[in-house]
């Protein structure tokens, strides 16, 4: 039987094969915190990407916007929904349109870093690597996804 | 005029113009300049708003408005303003909207004129933000190109000088690219046109070539576009002193152009273009400073809903 490093939930969503590293910037952008029991593991083996990071949240169901946003940061994620220790759902992660104030823009000059102004940013395109850019409304400065500094909740 | 209804309320950014709308405004600050049409702003207020100083710009806009018989109210930096007691620029904004019937920017933080246009009613006119954009300049250098050829469509055009931190050669090159171009950079490789820029031409299909020297390439162009190393753009000053002075146009480089090539300039010059060449047929740039006020003729009018 396969040994679990991170204990099986009841009931809830498992976000497996986040990029190594990135679990907790995963964990910020839901705004889960406080809420519910998480269950993190970091830097386990991964016979895909070498290593990965895989999040487990207890009595929580991630919603399709929420999916969304774990795709910027994490876009190889996947999330398998949990009811009663069985699969219920497996959702597909996919990289959103737009970023309505989900990150910074990363330009110290543009206006969103002087004014308190929501930020955006549009998809402006997905390279062969997988990874994506997008564009800020506001400067137009282009910028990979990864590269965003998640705002908080 | 044509019945085209305009669909934009600002100008804010060459991205959000389609050819239709290039079109229309080069049409149009053609009939004004023709006197075929008389857009009439009497009674009309602009609020010309220079956070960022600007002499030919922020003039230009003046030029424009008082030509329409229109008023302006102009703010020249922000010494004595309320900007220096700490107001917000939004609020800045919503006063002034109440003041005026239109809004043109100029401001060194990017994107200021679209939180403007997001902010306000009234429409609103990008007239530089940082490093980003400066719309006006590349519809000006387009009616310019018109002017000179009678045609838009398949210019070979080459940009020299500073391509990296340079916004109006971004606005042009992407302007001109609904008219499928030919291009040539011509920059040392530390200014060299931005990957996305190139990217965007790529995937139009556009052709460009980049080089590091001007003279190679003289005699297939139509138009030079030269542009000023901008020292303010410059976080490294030792970058600055080393890139100075690294094209200068005289009369010994364009000696093997056609006969009908023309040299532009968004201005000020400061030594990339020898004086020596100001009274060549060649020089068109004082030319295309004047064709500054017909085009933002055309933008004040069209967004005022004057034109008829």
């Amino acid at each position: 039987m396969k040994q679990l490093k991170v204990d099986a939930i009841k009931d809830g969503t498992v976000i497996d094969h986040i990029p190594a590293g990135k679990a907790i910037q995963v964990l910020k952008i839901l705004k889960t915190q406080g809420n519910h029991p998480v269950s993190i593991g970091m830097n386990l083996p991964s016979t895909k990407f070498g290593a990965k990071d895989i999040l487990k949240i207890e009595n929580h169901e991630l919603s399709a916007a929420e999916v969304d946003r774990i795709a910027i940061i994490a876009p190889t994620a996947s999330i398998t929904i949990i009811r009663h220790y069985e699969v219920a759902e497996k959702r597909k992660v996919s990289v959103p349109e737009k970023l309505e104030n989900v990150a910074y823009c990363p330009n110290p000059n543009c206006i969103t870093n002087a004014e308190s102004i929501a930020t955006r940013f549009k998809k402006y395109k997905e390279n062969a690597d997988g990874k994506v850019d997008y564009m800020c409304n506001y400067c137009e400065k282009i910028y990979r996804a990864e590269d965003f500094k998640i705002k908080l909740g | 005029m044509s019945e085209y209804i305009f669909p934009e309320k600002n100008i804010i950014s060459i991205r959000d113009l389609g050819r239709d709308e290039l079109d229309y405004l080069v049409e149009t600050a053609w009939a004004i300049e023709s006197g075929r049409i008389k857009p009439n702003l009497n009674g009309r207020i602009a609020s010309l708003l220079f956070f960022e100083p600007s002499t030919r710009t922020c003039f230009s806009f003046e030029s424009a408005v008082k030509r329409l018989g229109g008023e302006a109210l102009i703010m020249k930096g922000t010494n004595g303003t309320s900007v220096q007691k700490g107001e917000s620029f939004s609020d800045t904004l919503r006063t002034i909207e109440r003041y005026s019937d239109i809004v043109v920017i100029r401001h060194a933080v990017e994107g200021a004129a679209r939180l403007a246009s997001e902010v306000i009613d009234i429409p609103v006119v990008n007239a530089g933000d940082g490093a980003n954009q400066h719309p006006t300049q590349a519809l000006l250098d387009l009616y310019s190109i018109k002017k000179i050829r009678g045609t838009l469509e398949n210019v070979k055009i080459g940009l020299v000088g500073d391509l990296r931190f340079g916004r109006t050669v971004h606005s042009l090159a992407q302007a001109l690219s609904h008219y499928n171009p030919e291009f040539y950079f011509i920059s040392p490789s530390f200014l060299e046109m931005p990957e996305h820029i190139k990217n965007e031409l790529k995937e139009k299909g556009i052709k460009y070539t980049e080089l590091p020297e001007v003279e190679p390439v003289v005699p297939e162009l139509d138009i030079m576009y030269v542009t000023r190393i901008q020292r303010e753009r410059f976080a490294d000053s030792e970058d600055y002193e080393r890139l100075k002075g690294s094209y200068i146009i005289d009369k010994e480089t364009i000696k093997g152009a056609k006969e009908d090539m023309k040299i532009l300039h968004p201005l000020p010059r400061v030594d990339e273009i020898a004086c020596e060449v100001d009274s060549s047929p060649h020089a068109y740039y004082f030319d295309q400073a004047e064709n500054g006020v017909y085009m933002r003729q055309a933008i004040l009018s069209i967004l005022l809903g004057e034109v008829k």
